[in-house]
């Protein structure tokens, strides 16, 4: 089943990257054409652009582009996550950028941008075709000089490249959502192409008004670096390129924004293509063994499946009949057994992991203010740690904060975030309610600490539900599948799972409400539309919460008062009464 | 009359006299006047005009304020703005509706007959419980819950001109409503007292160029939701709770002026300001292009199986009929009503019926389908009036002629919408012009002889079918994805 389903997806990136490397000529003709035209000239720009695009170097470069194309969508395929990791607080976030597999990623994203960079001073030719030319000096003889406009090329390419990485971090670019509404994959692209055009464009721009600051401030070290190694002379011809009249150049602007978008324009398009390849929507087999695929604890395949079976349960009676279907010796509904007791796994666990939120962050208010001696002692195995108010309460969070073993965290940092051993000499000092508040009036005035390890608002509970995208697909499904069965079901097996659904539902109705009610639990956030990065984790609480009330509508307005025959716990009922009544 | 007040259900009477209502006597731009004239500085007046007003503005501010930039570029800035406007009034001339104000396009495009001058401007039935919503004159929204003495009061900021509300199908509280700049998500809670929601209930979707918005459909699963606008190519498919939408763009058209959601879940219907409206399956969300002949497409309903959908073309007067069946291959779409005018001779004296459509409704059992006839606004005998069909859909459809709906001396229907679940026949809710709404019954037994109990309305004396002389015209279609 494992092979079965890495070879699916390894089909699916492949294919992606191949349609990537067939939209890469269009692509760079457009980038030819954009970065050689003249309005004074058009008749020549086209006659250059032609012989341009059919010259060895452009064919080399070509090749060149084609593998970092595929380096990209190797990279994406290897990064990505359907479930994203949200940083509860900065010192999470720098974590995960000096993670080294992030240091890796960004180091191989800084040299393909200086790989493109090259093709694209190659392709644009001119004044930044290489890297050393001939120059007079004022004794006679001739020598090479550093020519910085081919230089400054490449810089920028590394830095666009860098930059994109860190963004990634930041922007959780390589999270992979999946769209509420189905598309064809050629009509999905075609619609989401304006949307790449104008990201590139602008994180282009944004890109190079930074890398200019830097070089502005920065820009001699690679220089002379390059001149040192590679003995060359710096030209004394013109204005260097690290002074204002030097980076005034409108057409080096240009072109160094040309090519940033070129680069990122290719990127996101292998990401966007991947990312459509990715979730697009497969079929399953139905039969009792392939559902194991959703025990699989491998979130990538699992939500495909679970997407099959919101949408079967939605759109196909042939199969939502397989699916209510007894087998043939032995008259038992596998399927549907199979697929309930998966869903309302899934479901029990989120309730769970809710309750335990919740109890913690209660709990925790509890023990710190209003706590005996005899009653720390047991809490500070959770809560013992010595930085500020707000940082006690990122180990109680554990699954949804910073690794702390990785090994990014420094010795001294782990030893403040592990708990506080009995026998160690901290224990005493800890003890003293005194000392404990000097500490930490002394720690919160450290600005940069305060700024690094408060707790960024909302995100816990952005982490709480990162994953909830199954448990939507799975409400749906099931709530789908017992409104079909009111008409469809021959056999009743649904009546028999019908009130641990309807308990599940309503127990996970009431945590989710409970959540809400907490702070910044129901603060919506805001919105950033010009991004490549999906920001649709960020809202998937709100989206489970309206899914999981329709299911239960769903279910309520289809049977209606036959609910009564149903055996619920009184408190159950009265809760199904509202929803009957439609007062929730 | 008996009857009905007999039933367990008796849904409120309301009548909104105009006096009653606040208006607003100004635009909110023209507060500007009221204030003194203060001068700022030419980067704060430029920067202020393109937040108002985007470029357009900024360059207006740039060319009018001459003495203080230099003349290059107040003469540039208003050569460029020369350029937009002749571009512009290009493609104003391509599709001319892009020329109307906002609210002077709600009008032309809604479904309410004289939108502009109507009291109740939008209506909606909850599609479960007999609570309605009802939306005024003054931008405000009352929602009426037999059930309930408390009547909220929805108003925000961004409530201007709603052009059209509806409720969340599998969900109590979440009211859509479409206006001139966005779209708004309310949530009123059915169990509070309130009767002033805060803003805060209010969720605000927009997306930019996407108003006004004049249609918007709830899917019946209750999981998405599709708004349209002239102004706007795309018609926009949102996840409210993501607070996402996906733009889809079809080329032609000019804009989505009507959306109706089949009750299946399957189709969706789509018209544009040009002869033309699409179709589109919900699946995969791929598009049935329809051209007609000679106007757009007006109003249209689905039949309760989502397998029929009836529509009126601008400038006619019959009733188009087209069916949905998984065969493929060509279909094209069939007269199934003409309803030219017609003269009736009542006890009262002659009236002559008939016309051009302002909009249907089907009722959710498909056995009346109600229509609403602009009328002639010159000719005084020819006031809007509502006639009501009885229908079939299967085994065969079938649609007779079976009565009309008046109001009282003078009142003109505007506005009218079936009872999503009536138990005892059909029960249309009509608006008047008189700031009235009443709610018209028809007791029946399914697929059985109605009983009618149209109140005030003059009986039919003799049915009269006109055989169809459109029987040779149909429209054709062309599968474009």
């Amino acid at each position: 089943m494992q092979e079965m389903s890495d070879r699916l997806l390894n089909n699916k990136a492949a294919a992606s990257i191949a349609w990537a490397v067939l939209l890469l000529p269009p692509s760079t003709a457009i980038f030819v054409i954009l970065s050689k035209f003249s309005v004074l000239h058009p008749i020549q720009t086209i006659s250059e652009c032609f012989s341009m695009l059919t010259s060895a170097t452009a064919i080399f470069s070509f090749i060149l582009l084609c593998g970092v194309i595929i380096m990209v969508g190797f990279l994406n395929f290897e990064y990505y996550t359907v479930i994203p990791t949200i940083a509860c607080s900065k010192i999470a976030l720098f974590g995960q950028l000096l993670h080294p597999r992030q240091l890796v990623n960004s180091l191989v994203h800084c040299i393909m941008g200086m790989i493109v960079a090259w093709c694209s001073a190659v392709t644009i030719g001119f004044r930044y075709e290489t890297l050393g030319h001939p120059c007079a000096q004022t004794d006679g003889y001739h020598q090479m000089c550093l020519n910085e406009y081919h230089l400054i090329l490449l810089l920028g390419g590394a830095f666009v490249g860098f930059s994109h990485s860190l963004l990634g971090v930041i922007h959780n670019m390589n999270y992979v959502s999946f769209h509420t509404v189905q598309q064809y994959k050629y009509l999905r692209f075609k619609g989401c192409l304006p949307l790449v055009v104008k990201c590139s464009a602008t994180q282009a721009l944004y890109s190079v008004r930074n890398f200019i600051v830097v070089y502005y401030f920065l820009g001699y070290i690679p220089r002379t670096w390059i001149c040192k190694t590679l003995n060359l002379h710096l030209g004394s011809s013109a204005h260097p390129l690290d002074s204002i009249a030097g980076l005034l150049d409108l057409s080096l602007l240009y072109h160094l924004w040309i090519s940033a978008t070129f680069l990122l324009f290719t990127w996101y398009i292998t990401l966007l293509l991947f990312r459509i390849f990715l979730t697009e929507h497969i079929h399953f087999r139905l039969n009792p063994t392939d559902h194991q695929i959703l025990v699989l604890s491998f979130p990538k395949f699992q939500f495909l499946a679970l997407q099959d079976l919101a949408l079967l349960s939605q759109h196909s009676p042939l199969r939502r009949c397989e699916v209510f279907s007894l087998s043939q010796p032995g008259g038992h509904p596998h399927n549907w057994n199979a697929i309930s007791k998966e869903c309302l796994s899934l479901l029990a666990d989120l309730t769970q992991r809710l309750v335990a939120y919740h109890d913690t962050v209660a709990t925790n208010g509890r023990a710190k203010s209003l706590s005996s001696g005899s009653e720390r002692k047991t809490s500070s195995e959770t809560s013992g740690t010595l930085i500020s108010q707000k940082w006690l309460s990122i180990p109680l969070t554990a699954p949804f904060t910073p690794d702390l073993d990785s090994p990014f965290m420094s010795p001294a940092l782990r030893r403040l975030a592990a708990p506080v051993e009995q026998g160690s000499p901290w224990y005493g000092t800890v003890q003293s309610p005194h000392i404990m508040r000097r500490v930490k009036n002394f720690l919160a005035k450290r600005v940069l600490i305060v700024y690094l390890f408060n707790k960024l608002p909302e995100a816990s509970s952005q982490a709480l539900f990162a994953d909830s995208q199954a448990h939507i697909w799975a409400l749906e499904g099931l709530s789908y599948l017992v409104q079909a069965s009111f008409s469809e079901d021959q056999f009743g097996v649904v009546q028999t799972t019908l009130p641990s659904i309807l308990s599940c539902m309503l127990v996970l109705q009431e945590a989710v409400d409970r959540h809400f009610k907490l702070p910044h639990a129901s603060s919506k956030p805001v919105r950033s539309t010009s991004s490549m990065g999906d920001s649709t984790y960020k809202t998937l609480r709100f989206a489970l919460r309206a899914t999981l009330k329709t299911a239960i509508y769903r279910i309520t307005t289809t049977f209606g008062d036959h609910l009564n025959a149903v055996q619920l716990s009184a408190e159950h009922r009265k809760r199904l009464q509202q929803f009957l009544e439609y007062k929730e | 009359k008996e009857m009905y007040q007999s039933l367990d259900f008796s849904p409120p009477s309301l009548s909104f006299p105009r006096e009653s209502l606040k208006l607003h006597s100004r635009t909110e731009n023209s507060s500007k006047a009221a204030f003194l004239d203060h001068s700022e500085t030419l980067w704060m007046r430029s920067a202020a005009a393109w937040r108002d007003g985007g470029l357009t503005g900024l360059l207006n501010e740039i060319t009018n304020s001459h003495p203080e930039v230099p003349k290059w570029l107040s003469m540039s800035s208003g050569c460029i703005l020369a350029l937009l406007q002749w571009v512009s009034s290009f493609h104003g001339s391509l599709f001319p509706h892009l020329t109307l104000s906002s609210e002077d396009m709600i009008a032309e495009f809604s479904q309410v007959l004289n939108w502009s001058d109507c009291v109740v401007r939008a209506f909606a039935w909850h599609p479960h419980t007999d609570k309605f919503a009802v939306a005024l004159l003054d931008d405000s929204i009352k929602i009426y819950n037999p059930k309930s003495a408390t009547t909220p009061t929805l108003k925000h900021r961004l409530q201007r001109n709603v052009a059209v509300v509806q409720w969340k199908p599998l969900c109590a509280s979440a009211l859509a409503v479409g206006c001139q700049n966005c779209l708004l998500v309310w949530h009123v809670d059915p169990c509070s007292l309130s009767t002033r929601p805060s803003a805060g209930c209010a969720h605000v979707l927009s997306h930019p160029g996407h108003a006004p918005v004049t249609s918007i459909a709830w899917s019946p699963s209750g999981s998405l939701l599709v708004s349209a606008s002239p102004m706007d190519t795309a018609m926009m498919v949102w996840d409210v709770a993501a607070e996402s939408c996906v733009p889809l763009q079809r080329v032609g058209g000019g804009g989505v002026t009507f959306l109706s959601w089949s009750p299946d879940g399957s189709h969706v219907l789509a018209s544009t300001p040009s002869a033309l409206f699409r179709v589109w399956e919900t699946r995969m969300w791929t598009c049935e292009r329809w051209p007609c002949i000679k106007g757009r497409c007006q109003s249209g309903c689905w039949s309760p199986d989502g397998s029929r959908l009836l529509f009126t073309v601008q400038d006619e007067a019959v009733i188009y009929s087209l069916t949905f069946t998984n065969t493929p291959g060509p279909h094209a779409a069939v007269v199934v009503a003409d309803l030219s005018e017609t003269t009736f001779s009542t006890p009262d004296g002659d009236i002559i019926v008939g016309g051009e459509i302002q909009s249907l409704a089907w009722d959710p059992r498909g056995e009346r389908l109600a229509v609403l006839l602009k009328g002639d606004p010159r000719a005084a005998d020819r006031s809007p009036i509502i006639a009501v069909f009885k229908t079939r859909v299967s085994p065969i459809f079938e649609l007779l002629p079976c009565g009309f709906v008046q109001g009282e001396p003078g009142a003109e229907p505007r506005l009218m919408q079936f009872h999503p679940n009536f138990r005892h026949g059909a029960l249309l809710t009509v608006c008047w012009s008189s700031g009235r709404i009443t709610h018209v019954p028809f007791y029946f037994l399914s697929a059985s002889i109605p009983r009618l109990g149209l109140s005030g309305s003059p009986t039919l004396p003799h049915v009269q079918e006109r055989p169809a002389d459109f029987a040779n015209q149909s429209l054709f279609t062309e599968f474009i994805s």
